[in-house]
């Protein structure tokens, strides 16, 4: 029995020695070079830490977005669609939470992934529950693509830089766990 | 990557299924492994079930404590499936906090509780590797390598693959248990080779936690791990009365 630990001390130490010095050593050959975490803004990609992919899309009932135009604010991206019944249940939370945030740099978009719904439905959505956030319709599914959607209602949370800081795939969800996520980002460097 | 799969109106997150099928085969293996050690395999399963239990619940509290105001106002929140507001560290310290408790009050033997449960981790560390290869999480770093993945808009490191092979090693390895059991020797293997392989597949990933002058955060503690087993390996095996006497 435990035939791999040397009875020696010294045997031991020595490999105990090696062994942890070998991994020291990687350690110190594989530090992040300083470029690589100064050098700007990270690249697109629908996943936290990276820069969220930017859309222009015409908006239901007229004018335009770009997401970049928003820098400066924190912008929760929200797809969905009118026949989902997680991305209904969640709409008044979401609706709750930019009334009481928008003053403080909360924007919302609720990006319609048109092409799998009916703009008609959206908009006696809309109408109905009262919402009041920009809400872009995706017509195409270019954006959906681009945000590699694989479930509705998908939520991306993006700070004041562009970033995402978080990621909601699936729903609905709480009031409270929207107000933590944007909180989070309010709080955080202007 | 496929980490949903919609049948009719639900959405299954695949991650979570793989590391409930890691939890399940864990607990099914730590049993076995608790009757070959002559431990009450019930109280070692529950040891289990209380610390899970405690770590999600302690996770969900720590994330809400931070966002107090919302969550009184929405207590029923702290019951949401959303994977996203828990809090892992703090889960993590609860769970290993309400399990040791647990052990010590049923009385289960330090060191042969241990190795009962070192085939099951290893285990649940394949199915942690499988769960982030569904979901994406720990991706590599950008690479033009041949056997490189397209992940995240960039050719990177199949580093969710490096670390199901890694896990699936260290499970072998622990299977055939080359240091005995019931000293504790098995458990401080899984751990020590876990740290050692994360020491050296750190270095691939893109996601790393970089501290002052460019360490890498999960390299540094895994290092550190790596030396406590190692010093508790040398120390158990010069003590080993003591839990015999247990």
């Amino acid at each position: 029995m435990t035939t791999i630990i040397p009875q020696d001390k010294r045997r031991w130490n020595s490999l105990v020695a090696a062994v942890l010095g070998l991994g020291v050593l990687w350690t110190l050959l594989s530090r992040v070079p300083a470029a690589a975490t100064t050098g700007g803004a990270p690249p697109p990609s629908p996943r936290q830490g990276f820069s969220a992919p930017d859309f222009t899309l015409d908006l239901l009932g007229g004018e335009q977005v770009t997401l970049t135009n928003l820098r400066g604010k924190v912008v929760m991206v929200n797809l969905w669609a009118s026949w989902c019944p997680p991305c209904r249940a969640e709409m008044p939370a979401i609706e709750s939470v930019y009334r009481a945030y928008k003053e403080r740099g909360l924007e919302v978009l609720a990006v319609n992934t048109t092409y799998q719904d009916s703009e008609a439905d959206a908009a006696a959505f809309v109408q109905q529950h009262s919402l009041t956030f920009p809400v872009p319709l995706d017509r195409t599914g270019g954006v959906s693509a681009r945000y590699q959607l694989r479930g509705l209602p998908s939520t991306y949370f993006v700070d004041r830089q562009g970033v995402i800081r978080a990621v909601v795939i699936g729903g609905p969800m709480t009031e409270a766990t929207i107000q933590s996520k944007v909180e989070e980002l309010l709080n955080g460097a202007p | 990557m496929f980490p949903f799969l919609r049948l009719g109106p639900f959405l299954l997150q695949l991650p979570g299924l793989a590391l409930l099928g890691g939890v399940w085969a864990g607990s099914s293996l730590a049993e076995k492994e608790a009757a070959r050690l002559r431990l009450n395999a019930a109280d070692l399963y529950n040891l289990i079930f209380y610390g899970l239990v405690a770590g999600i619940a302690g996770a969900r509290l720590a994330y809400a404590a931070r966002y107090l105001s919302a969550y009184l106002a929405n207590p029923i929140s702290l019951l949401a499936l959303t994977p996203a507001t828990l809090y892992p560290t703090a889960g993590l310290v609860v769970g290993l906090a309400v399990a040791t408790l647990r052990g010590w009050r049923k009385g289960l033997p330090l060191r042969p509780t241990l190795d009962a449960l070192a085939p099951g981790l290893a285990a649940f560390m394949v199915a942690l590797g499988v769960a982030h290869f569904l979901s994406g999480d720990a991706f590599g770093a950008p690479t033009t390598l041949p056997w490189a993945i397209h992940l995240w808009d960039d050719d990177r490191h199949p580093s969710q693959i490096y670390e199901t092979l890694a896990a699936l090693a260290v499970f072998a390895l622990v299977w055939k248990r080359p240091l005995g059991i019931g000293r504790g020797f098995n458990f401080l293997l899984v751990v020590a080779t876990s740290a050692a392989a994360r020491v050296f597949l750190e270095a691939f990933r893109g996601d790393s936690v970089v501290w002052a002058g460019g360490f890498r955060a999960t390299q540094v503690v895994a290092l550190l791990v790596l030396a406590a087993c190692l010093w508790l390996l040398r120390r158990w095996q010069a003590r080993p009365e003591v839990e015999a006497s247990q």
